[in-house]
């Protein structure tokens, strides 16, 4: 089967439990202090963008779903991964 | 006998020699320690390893990450199914907890700040193989130098059930505050071991508190991780 590149966008950020500085200060020391009140929080997190050949989108997303597992790219302990998007290159 | 030690340089260490001078020249006492680079390592030749601080790989993605899957860590997990001494020192610590040697992970400060200063710790278990010099309940003066040290952990209720949890943060008198932990550590943890106890991770750095010279209060605690571990090994090998 022919195969295609495609990018598939991940963000990892931290778990709820787990606190998160940066956004909060982003919030409180930015946002709040200069009149956006109406932001109630912000979570900071790490985003990639992974180009890959496949079959097709779904096998895509399970490699990197699966490499991001195995090399522990995202840390379970303290992070939740999302995988955002998938799509394909022209 | 002769206590061969390895401090492994991952690209970044840079507490690599100040541990290799403290174990030659300051402890001795029948040790030898030698610099190997990550890719060298060979268990086999060594009682003991420590992972020196400082940073590994620029610590992209996360601190240690990618240092947790090069071969000296594959090595490392040998040994420590061996029953052999293992300490990660700050960064050797993050490359520990991402390895998945030890329980946890050390994040972000919650100050968002490098911190760079003396700290207390109390010792909460004396039964490690980095640890037996010290009784439970003392307080140790030892320097931290870190930006992601904030440990963190879903389990622990098991890891104080197991007695894992070597190091508190506390003031000079042993108390638990909000201003002695300096990291934002769940619980004020500084220090934690595998269940088998003979590795041992935590930010401060021993090494350099181990000579009155370095210090303050001209203490040298940090010799007695150093000094716990030779005993582990003389003991572990007659």
């Amino acid at each position: 089967m022919d195969h295609q590149e495609y990018i598939v966008e991940v963000v990892l950020e931290n778990k709820p439990a787990a606190r998160d500085p940066v956004g909060e200060t982003i919030q409180k020391d930015l946002l709040a202090k200069k009149g956006y009140n109406m932001v109630s929080n912000v979570r900071s997190g790490q985003y990639l963008r992974i180009n890959i050949s496949a079959a097709n989108e779904n096998e895509a997303k399970e490699i990197v779903d699966k490499m991001c597992n195995d090399l522990r790219i995202f840390n379970p302990v303290t992070q939740n991964l999302t995988i955002l998007k998938v799509t394909q290159k022209n | 006998m002769t206590i061969k030690i390895a401090v492994i340089q991952f690209p970044g260490s840079n507490c690599d020699l100040d541990t290799l001078y403290v174990l030659n020249n300051v402890i001795s006492n029948g040790i030898e320690a030698e610099l190997i680079w990550h890719n060298h390592f060979k268990e086999a030749q060594f009682d003991g390893v420590v992972l020196p601080g400082g940073f590994s790989f620029g610590d992209y993605l996360r601190s240690g990450i990618i240092a947790a899957h090069s071969p000296a860590l594959d090595e490392a997990r040998i040994m420590l199914k061996g029953g052999k001494p293992i300490i990660g020192i700050c960064n050797g610590f993050q490359i520990l907890a991402e390895a998945q040697f030890l329980p946890g992970a050390l994040l972000r400060n919650d100050s968002l700040k490098f911190i760079c200063k003396w700290v207390n710790i109390k010792v909460e278990n004396n039964k490690t193989a980095f640890t037996s010099k010290m009784n439970i309940g003392d307080v140790l003066a030892i320097p931290i130098a870190h930006g992601e040290g904030r440990y963190y952990t879903d389990k622990l209720k098991e890891l104080e059930e197991n007695n894992q949890i070597v190091f508190r943060y506390s003031t000079e008198n042993g108390e638990l505050t909000e201003q002695a932990n300096p990291n934002g550590s769940l619980e004020s943890i500084a220090g934690v071991c595998n269940l088998e106890q003979n590795c041992l991770g935590l930010m401060p750095h021993p090494e350099r508190a181990s000579e009155p010279i370095l210090s303050p209060k001209q203490t040298m605690h940090g010799r007695l991780f150093f000094e716990s571990m030779v005993e582990f090994i003389k003991r572990r090998v007659s």
